[in-house]
């Protein structure tokens, strides 16, 4: 039954209909590299290294906090082939964040390249290059190094004023006001109110509470994170590198190597997969570190166990969620407070834990007060980092299992419980305002949210009957549903950048320029889709070439679900900026002026039909036949967003639970997703599908976990499973009619959205067929059973 | 030592050190379409057949290989050009790291059944073929359209 308290608005209107008359956007066009890549054509960094390339091997702390006392390199280096060993007093102490992010960065200034300090199994002692790569190793463990072990703090509740302090030293520092407190142990801390939550808490004749622990998650990009560096014949430092963000990237060598940038070039080949895991530095430095001292090319690629051991994770968090709401189920107060281990140093480390506020508290934008807190701590375990999901899939996770306990606290139905609280389109949230990344936000009016619309078909779809959420397939064994809803943003406002260069050729083709980083999600296609569609050209008309600092315009990378909406919108007005000057340079050409031309199927003519000429043939007037008037067309542009319009998601899941075993089992998840115009549709579906699996995988399976003394128990891909193909049922993704005013013909992003609602919804579903909240991720079969004992004990 | 083995067809004699796994090898010697994912034989990226079966060559000694048939995916390149072009119509290739090993494995799976494999053979047969990137449902649909229109040429 569909409750018609909250009308369904109408699909937005005229700018809608148009997106249907497109020729290229909102097709399913394939990837412009995925044939080549389907076949194994040399693409990634590893495929491309030059032949005579050193190969580096890393020593690595054996500890979990140590100091060293020294490093003897006197036997490897006596290995015939071992080119050299570097440790920490071979580069400038220079403190660095190996965070991919805007300058400056919001993380702390706490690591050095190398230190003479380590604080995780696995933090980097020394850089070994030799011939060979079964060389390399062998001279690695050959290095002798004395440590003097200390005592790390590896539980991140007892981290926050513990006596042992993880970062004593002197240097670091933060690059704005961040909360950074290190003798405390506290990478970052923030802190907001709007109203008075204590006395609206007070007030409300209805509580929850509901306090979840999310666990430490590892991206597992099939590609481990590689690169190769050589010295160029302008004697510049070149590095390939499997990166996010090749701006950031030379600016954070730059800095840590006191260099000139303009020294260095980053290129970015396909990548294997990222999820935020290559949104730092964690081999371009060692690479660099060895053909600047040898002259000579250098090649890394991190073994399986190396990517597990000393890349870096989601942030592990405690979210504690407080509601107060009227009988009725109006929402009047919500308090988030939150507790997130950044390991052992704090890249990213205020911006996801912001995150966890900022992306969640405003899906319910009608209460009177909400507050926001919490401290983000340093442990002696691997660095936290980016995610795909970025605290908010955290802060989802504890706001909609305490919405879930105050339903049944309400006795209401889930669905219209949110229904009744949720934001809507043309509204807005204080939060937007408040909160950003770091920094203050942005306030924003939402323009597009088809929540409603995502509701009302994911209910359809799971077939959703508030009163038939569980029924008994088998003695023991339930099957049961539950649902949550979320949001993202579109980039960073006023922070994340793109650009784009667009150029005719001959043969009326044009050459696309972006900065935009692919990782594999396909934006080279999506990017030239654009282009295409504003040029009035064909898919194949659009060469594009992406990622290189030295031959493409600048962009902040591929983060934040940023290059739809950011590189996208820049691609656009690169586009328009392009054709305007097309139109002009024919106008000229004709006598006539611009506004007398008419461009269509890759024709210019005078708006009295009497002359017309091809884009083919002008492109060949332009560059070889015009005498004086010849010259290249062009344009370049950029866009940087004054808002982050969010996507929205409503998932609906059922499950099945065996109560002896306590198996928890995805039968079918449902997501109806408001991403604005997908530019490709079955690129936006399928990158919203692995975003779910990777998120059914965090509610369920994966877990980092360590030994007492701090070693990583789960360091490959036997001890730390990914969800496999017999893992899950069916998944259902679909698409929402929804236009976006600010985004380029339309579109928000699709790339994080995907992963935030499982955690939540399994949970849900969890509850309402045993009655039993857990709160402790992942969901494995010991733990269900456990909590289910618990819960029958306590009734007993 | 040398070995000698036949890939893709071609006798060739190639250097590998005791102890080596045949994805190195095969590296070394330039098939870079063998991609090298997890180094325990659990992501499928290093798939190669084997005389026709396929095999996980990041497991496999170079050694054993001597005299064998070794296959990879530029081997059965037009085979694999039809697949591809059901994979990219689905948007189900995504970063393309996990793609030659799958691809292989799902033409190894065609060779193997006599018949059209129902949905379950098919998540089975290729269970150990992991992807991070698309949630697999793309893939399923993909190689579902592929085996209809190959099975009705």
């Amino acid at each position: 039954m569909q409750n018609n308290d909250y009308p369904i608005p109408l699909p937005n209107d005229a700018k809608l209909e148009a997106t249907k008359q497109f020729n290229v956007v909102a097709h399913d066009l394939p990837k412009v590299d995925g044939e080549g890549l389907v076949l194994g054509r040399p693409a990634y960094t590893d495929d491309l290294v030059p032949p005579n390339a050193l190969y580096v091997k890393l020593v690595r702390s054996p500890h979990a906090f140590a100091r060293i006392l020294s490093i003897d390199p006197t036997d490897a280096l006596a290995l015939p082939g071992v080119a050299c060993v570097l440790t920490w007093k071979d580069i400038p102490r220079i403190p660095i964040t190996r965070a991919g992010q805007g300058n400056p960065e919001p993380s702390p200034h706490d690591r050095f390249i190398l230190d003479e300090y380590v604080r995780y199994v696995g933090d980097e002692v020394a850089v070994v290059a030799a011939e060979t790569e079964a060389l390399a190793e062998k001279a690695a463990g050959l290095v002798k190094v004395e440590y003097q072990k200390l005592k790390p703090v590896l539980d991140f509740e007892h981290a926050l004023d513990n006596p042992i302090v993880i970062h004593p030293e002197p240097g670091i520092h933060e690059m704005f006001p961040i909360g950074f407190e290190p003798k405390r142990n506290i990478a970052a801390a923030y802190h907001m109110e709007i109203g008075d939550v204590e006395q609206e808490l007070a007030a409300s004749p209805v509580k929850v509470e509901t306090t979840v622990h999310t666990q430490a998650q590892q991206h597992v990009a099939l590609e481990p994170h590689t690169a190769f560096s050589y010295i160029d014949l302008q004697g510049r430092l070149v590095i390939v590198t499997s990166t996010q963000n090749p701006w950031h990237t030379r600016r954070l060598l730059g800095l840590a190597f006191q260099m000139p940038l303009r020294q260095i070039r980053i290129v970015k080949p396909r990548i294997g997969g990222g999820f935020g895991g290559k949104q730092h530095i964690h081999v371009e430095p060692y690479v660099a570190m060895v053909t600047m001292k040898t002259g000579r090319p250098a090649s890394l690629a991190l073994t399986r166990r190396e990517v597990f051991e000393a890349t870096f994770t989601r942030h592990e968090m405690r979210v504690k969620v407080r509601l107060g709401a009227n009988p009725d189920g109006k929402l009047r107060a919500i308090d988030m407070q939150v507790l997130s281990n950044t390991g052992a140093y704090g890249e990213h480390a205020l911006t996801t834990f912001m995150v966890a506020g900022s992306k969640t508290l405003p899906l319910y934008n009608k209460v009177s007060a909400v507050r926001f807190g919490g401290h983000v701590v340093y442990t002696n375990k691997v660095s936290a980092g980016a995610f795909r999901g970025y605290g908010a899939i955290q802060g989802l996770t504890g706001l909609e299992a305490a919405m879930d306990e105050l339903a049944h606290k309400l006795s209401i139905d889930p669905v219209e419980l949110r229904r009744k609280n949720m934001l809507h389109e043309g509204e807005t949230s204080e939060v937007f305002r408040i909160m950003g990344e770091g920094t203050e936000g942005v306030a924003m009016n939402i323009e597009s949210c088809k929540l409603e619309e995502c509701i009302a078909r994911g209910k359809e779809l799971i077939g959703w009957d508030f009163t038939q959420l569980v029924h008994e397939v088998a003695p023991g064994v339930l099957r049961a549903k539950g649902m949550a809803i979320a949001m993202q943003g579109s980039g960073i406002p006023l922070i994340d950048m793109g650009s784009a260069r667009i150029e005719l050729q001959d043969g009326g083709f044009f050459k696309l320029h972006v900065g935009a980083t692919d990782l594999g999600t396909g934006s080279d296609t999506i990017l030239a889709q654009i282009a295409a569609e504003e040029l009035g050209v064909d898919m194949e008309d659009i060469v594009v070439h992406s990622s290189d600092t030295d031959h493409t315009p600048f962009d902040v990378g591929a983060y934040a679900s940023s290059t739809t909406y950011v590189s996208g919108s820049a691609v656009l007005k690169a586009a328009r900026s392009l054709k305007t000057k097309l139109i002009e340079a024919v106008a000229e050409k004709f006598g006539v002026a611009p506004k007398d031309i008419v461009y269509t199927q890759k024709t210019f003519m005078t708006a009295d039909g009497t002359k017309s000429l091809s884009l083919n043939d002008f492109s060949y007037d332009t560059l070889y036949h015009d005498g004086e008037k010849m010259k290249t067309i062009e344009a370049t542009e950029s866009f940087s967003g004054s808002k982050s319009p969010p996507p929205y998601l409503a998932a609906f899941v059922e499950i099945e639970i065996d109560t002896e075993t306590g198996k928890v089992n995805v039968v079918h998840y449902v997501a109806v997703v408001d991403v604005g115009t997908p530019i490709n549709p079955n690129l936006a579906k399928v990158q919203i599908e692995g975003g779910l699996l990777q998120g059914i995988g965090l509610a369920l399976y994966e877990d980092v976990r360590y030994s007492e003394a701090g070693h990583m128990l789960s360091h490959n891909m036997m001890t730390y499973p990914i969800p496999s193909r017999e893992d899950v049922g069916r998944i259902t993704v679909e698409l929402v009619d929804s236009y976006e005013p600010s985004g380029p013909f339309g579109a928000k992003s699709a790339g994080e959205i995907g992963i935030d609602t499982p955690p939540a919804a399994i949970a849900n579903a969890i509850r309402n067929a045993t009655g039993v909240r857990l709160t402790e991720y992942p969901f494995t079969p010991e733990r269900v059973l456990a909590a289910l004992k618990a819960a029958k004990t306590q009734h007993t | 030592m040398n070995i000698t083995l036949r890939i893709n067809g071609k006798q060739e004699s190639i250097e590998c050190l005791p102890g080596e796994m045949l994805t190195e090898v095969l590296r070394r010697a330039g098939h870079f379409e063998v991609k090298k994912g997890c180094d325990t034989g659990n992501c499928g990226a290093c798939t190669v057949l084997v005389d026709g079966k396929p095999v996980l060559s990041c497991s496999y000694l170079a050694v054993r290989a001597e005299g064998k048939e070794i296959t990879t995916i530029q081997g059965l390149a037009d085979e694999a050009k039809k697949f591809a072009a059901f994979l990219t119509a689905e948007g189900a290739d995504q970063c393309g790291f996990c793609a030659p090993g799958f691809a292989l494995t799902v033409l190894a799976m065609k060779e193997e059944f006599s018949s059209i494999p129902d949905e379950a053979q098919i998540r089975h047969y290729l269970a150990g073929n992991l992807c991070r990137c698309s949630g697999y449902e793309g893939q399923i649909r993909a190689i579902k359209k592929y085996l209809e229109a190959q099975h009705a040429e």
